[in-house]
């Protein structure tokens, strides 16, 4: 099925979300939508899919004009949707989601379950989907519940498959599973929109890419181009995708955390027995598949979630017993992994969040009573120094998009002169200017000679951090190495293997070598007795 | 803004439309920001409207429980205009009569200009102010443990706590004239405070609901007073059998203020103050930016430093003093003695009144000297028309019931709901 969009506009308010935008997707292919958050790829969506009219523009399928005013004619017209949040009923099966709104009944009206089974088994087999029929959604990881909502497209029998950030939720692994079965949708002759702002996926998958800025379409590119080129078109302008940082010149250990074990569940700890230490000038980056202990760590670290053993010492003091507002007082910033939930009051406006974790020192504060003045002045030259995009500073936090809440919470956190910068997963979810201005702020951080520490599941941006890596594998640290090691290797010890010891604290780094020669192309001198100062010395 | 983007090609604007679309629109003139306001249904505009509402509502409901309108109208094609006539003299009977009792009544002031007493004019205002006072501050008590996230169900139970100390406070003790009045606000304060903290407490430490807590513990408060009322050693009148306690010492009670007659007791000043009170410490104060913070997202604000935990104990015990002294300022004011049901419904009264007054100490003052009007109003027109005073708490329930429901309100007067722009599906019936 041939889908024809043209000079689709639609504006809200004094505001262009699209304007006069032509897309046209060929059957059989997999077209990538790439624009940075707010762009406006979203909203075209929406009116393909009936949930927005659009102002001026039509949709032909089949060089047939079509009028979508709601999901319903959408559906009829072969189109179907896979939203960033998925639409299904968590205590219902996966066949139960799938036929919902278009149950078969037997004589009676009694649902035809067996059918409804049946349907979801074939459809799972053919695409290599991997769906069982009678799983209760609640049950399933997130990859397969949107499994579960493509199968309800393929159900109604759409030929043109829009996937609305489809990666955002998903960890490398599921990524990797989701394009395997986009491929076999594409060989089935099926249509693709994948909307996406991340640059390595739509050069993986896409036939061809359009990209979207500020409503309108920059450019066709074919997925060959550089990801320089693409991130230019996307962001307007030249972006460095990898900071320029100039080599460390570590100093004092700033951060050493010794033997930390964080209960989990199932009696299985979420960390177990972690020590690293981090050097002033330091950026020691924790990679790892999401899930293995890293935000029990972050949190235990903060002291929001009680240690079962260890310590941690910031600047020589421990801080292994201080509730978190000392913990900040002693010098650790922190960059929460989920910046809405655990980084920012939303419905707070920009100047307050900017103070949020020093409201109550001078000079913010006088006794009990706020300086508004001095919060205000603060959140004015914060706002212009991080280059906070947003109309005032009395604006909600909520309203802005999430480059600029990020910048917030970093303007925040090392606007306090902090020793230990702690960020979990600093630009999950940004565009591509937004991360670059993140990086570069970190990068200034350990120049000044903050220790920092990045926990991040993307390995480019270990890579482009990082003087030294640490893995975590199952609340463990499965090894220390060099930015300089290969991704195979760090994959490798990401997924386990090539551990470096049944117990941490007694690790050999050279046997870590030993197990995988192949993949070291620095070896650590001399397997000194602790991995982490074994990489530091490592160091030019 | 384009500093940092020498050679960019696009100079002017931002590349994000969250950021852009607020920009230009600060180009807007005054009038096209209040017509705004009020067509996408601001929520000054829906309360107002709400009380709007529930009042023609009530309307309908005086008319049509009248007798006389009721058989005008069963010969409604015969006379119709008669029908309607009626139906509008009961009605506005009713409200003119709640009007006179409440804020002002014109042969007052007629009478004033032939030699009467000039302070009466202002007696139906001192007596909406009377009726105001507790629930001004039941409702600052409901009010404030909202911002911090909490429920407060409990001013009823807190009232009591408050009630019975300023009760003991004020009969068993002997104290010279002002010093008597205050020991026992503060002793209402903090017989309500210890309620309170109690429920802060349970939740900090066990995890408990306080909407639970709170609730289990109104029965248990009620039961109290009745217990203590039954013991002539605790707050029983000596002599009685009766479930009534002896009358508040002359030093006791709280001094009117404003004069002859029609007067304001300390009390309405007592609620005011602590509506300042409470403004300063939720907007101005350290304390009030982490209750409010704790209320809006407890994850961020653990995350910062703050002790949601000691949070929640510190809020529910200003929640609970605030009830007491509301308990307090009834019985040092009105009452002068308390007895098994005295509390009445003061404690959820003051919900409703936190819920009308969107939380915010301004709202809640509001809120309570418009309750309190229908209640001094009711109480009058019940006189006058004998329409039963129980239609004030009809009109009330109503009002928050509109309140509680923004899209019956837009719905029913038009107004439009803004957009978040491109994520919200379009409801049906409006495209143009």
């Amino acid at each position: 099925m041939k889908l024809e969009l043209t000079g689709i506009t639609k504006r809200f308010g004094s505001l262009v979300a699209n304007d006069h935008i032509d897309l046209t997707v060929e059957p059989g292919e997999i077209r990538a939508l790439l624009g940075e958050n707010g762009a406006g790829k979203t909203t075209l969506m929406n009116v393909l899919y009936g949930l927005v009219q659009p102002d001026e523009g039509e949709i032909r399928v089949d060089g047939k004009p079509v009028t979508i005013r709601s999901p319903k004619d959408a559906i009829a017209a072969k189109i179907g949707m896979v939203h960033q949040h998925f639409m299904l009923v968590p205590v219902f099966t996966v066949a139960e989601n799938v036929t919902l709104g278009m149950e078969r009944t037997k004589a009676f009206g009694l649902l035809d379950r067996r059918r409804g089974r049946r349907d979801v088994r074939a459809l799972s087999e053919r695409y290599g989907l991997d769906v069982n029929p009678d799983a209760y959604v609640e049950d399933l990881p997130v990859g397969v519940q949107q499994r579960v909502e493509i199968i309800k497209t393929l159900m109604r029998e759409a030929s043109v498959l829009v996937l609305d950030e489809p990666t955002s939720v998903l960890t490398p692994g599921e990524t990797e599973d989701l394009f395997r079965i986009m491929r076999d949708l594409r060989a089935g002759g099926r249509s693709i929109v994948f909307i996406s702002h991340k640059l390595k996926e739509v050069q993986a998958i896409a036939d061809t890419i359009t990209v979207i800025r500020r409503g309108k379409v920059v450019g066709e590119r074919q997925p060959t181009a550089t990801d320089a080129e693409l991130a230019a078109l996307m962001v307007g302008r030249a972006v460095q995708l990898r900071v320029s940082k100039t080599p460390t010149r570590p100093g004092e250990i700033m951060f050493d955390v010794r033997g930390l074990t964080v209960p989990g569940e199932h009696g299985k700890p979420a960390v177990d027995d972690v020590s690293f230490e981090v050097r002033a000038g330091e950026i020691l980056g924790v990679a790892g598949v999401q899930g293995n202990g890293q935000t029990e760590l972050c949190e235990a670290l903060m002291g929001l979630r009680p240690a079962a053993a260890g310590s941690a010492l910031v600047d020589g003091r421990d801080v292994s017993n201080m509730a978190p507002r000392e913990r900040l007082r002693a010098g650790i910033g922190y960059i929460p992994e989920d910046r809405q939930e655990d980084g920012l009051v939303g419905d707070f406006s920009v100047a307050d969040n900017l103070v949020l974790d020093v409201y109550d020192r001078k000079p913010f504060a006088s006794g009990i009573a706020l300086n508004l003045d001095a919060i205000q002045e603060n959140a004015v030259s914060r706002v212009a120094e991080f280059d906070v995009r947003t109309s005032s500073v009395a604006t909600p936090t909520s309203t802005l998009s999430g480059g600029n809440q990020q910048k917030v919470i970093v303007a925040r956190e090392v606007s306090r002169h902090v020793k230990v910068l702690l960020a979990s997963q600093p630009t999950r979810g940004l565009d591509v200017g937004s991360i670059e201005f993140v990086h570069r702020r970190i990068v200034e951080q350990r120049d000044q000679g903050v220790a920092v520490v990045i926990v991040s599941s993307e390995l480019d941006e270990i890579y482009a951090l990082a003087d030294r890596i640490a893995v975590m594998y199952e609340g463990k640290i499965t090894g220390f190495r060099p930015p300089t090691v290969s991704a195979d290797e760090l994959g490798m010890l990401m997924a386990g293997a090539g551990r470096d010891g049944a117990a941490p604290g007694a690790v050999d780094p050279a046997s870590a070598g030993a197990l995988d020669p192949a993949a070291t192309d620095r070896p650590d001198p001399a397997g000194a007795d602790r991995p982490d100062s074994a990489a530091t010395d490592g160091q030019p | 803004m384009s500093a940092e983007q020498p050679g960019s090609p696009a100079p002017a604007g931002t590349p994000e439309p969250a950021a852009g679309g607020p920009r230009t629109r600060r180009t807007a003139t005054l009038n096209h920001t209040i017509v705004s306001a009020v067509v996408e249904g601001s929520p000054a505009v829906v309360t107002f409207l709400a009380i709007l509402a529930a009042i023609v509502l009530g309307g309908l409901i005086i008319a049509f429980s009248d007798p006389a309108v009721l058989s005008a109208w069963s010969v409604f094609f015969s006379d119709p205009v008669n029908a309607l006539a009626q139906a509008w003299d009961a009605a506005s009977a009713a409200y003119v009569a709640m009007f006179e009792g409440a804020i002002l009544n014109p042969h007052t002031v007629a009478a004033a200009f032939h030699g009467g007493s000039i302070g009466a004019i202002f007696y139906p205002l001192s007596q909406t102010a009377s009726d105001a006072t507790p629930l001004i501050l039941t409702g600052l008590s409901v009010a404030i443990a909202f911002r911090a996230g909490l429920f407060n169900i409990g001013a009823a139970g807190q009232w009591v706590g408050g009630a019975i100390v300023a009760t003991y406070l004020g009969f068993a003790v002997s104290l010279p004239p002002v010093v008597h009045v205050v020991v026992c606000l503060l002793g209402g304060f903090a017989g309500g405070a210890v309620i309170g903290w109690l429920v802060g407490e349970l939740k900090a430490r066990t995890g408990a609901h306080e909407v639970i807590v709170t609730i289990m513990l109104n029965y248990i408060m009620y039961n109290l007073l009745s217990l203590v009322l039954s013991n002539p050693r605790a707050l029983q009148q000596p002599g009685q059998s009766n479930l009534i306690s002896p009358n508040l010492a002359a030093n006791a009670r709280l001094p009117h203020v404003g004069g002859p007659p029609p007067q304001v007791d300390l009390g309405f000043l007592v609620g005011l103050a602590a509506a300042a009170a409470v403004w300063w410490l939720l907007s101005r104060s350290t304390v009030g930016f982490q209750f409010r913070a704790v209320g809006a997202n407890p994850s961020a604000a653990r995350s910062a430093g703050m002790d949601v935990e000691r949070s929640w104990v510190l809020v529910m015990l200003l929640a609970g003093g605030l009830a007491g002294l509301a308990g307090a300022a009834v019985i040092q004011g009105p009452l002068q003695n308390i007895t098994f049901n005295s509390y009445g419904t003061y404690g959820f009264d003051g919900i409703t009144v936190a819920l009308l007054g969107r939380a915010s100490p301004l709202g809640v003052v509001l809120a309570a000297l418009l309750f309190g009007a229908l209640h001094a109003g009711g109480t009058v027109m019940e006189g006058a028309t004998q329409v039963p005073s129980d239609i004030v708490e009809v009109i009330q329930g109503l009002i928050v019931l509109f309140v509680a429901a923004p899209p019956l309100i837009r719905a029913m007067f038009r107004l439009r709901r803004a957009r978040a722009a491109g994520l919200e599906a379009v409801p049906k019936g409006w495209n143009p």
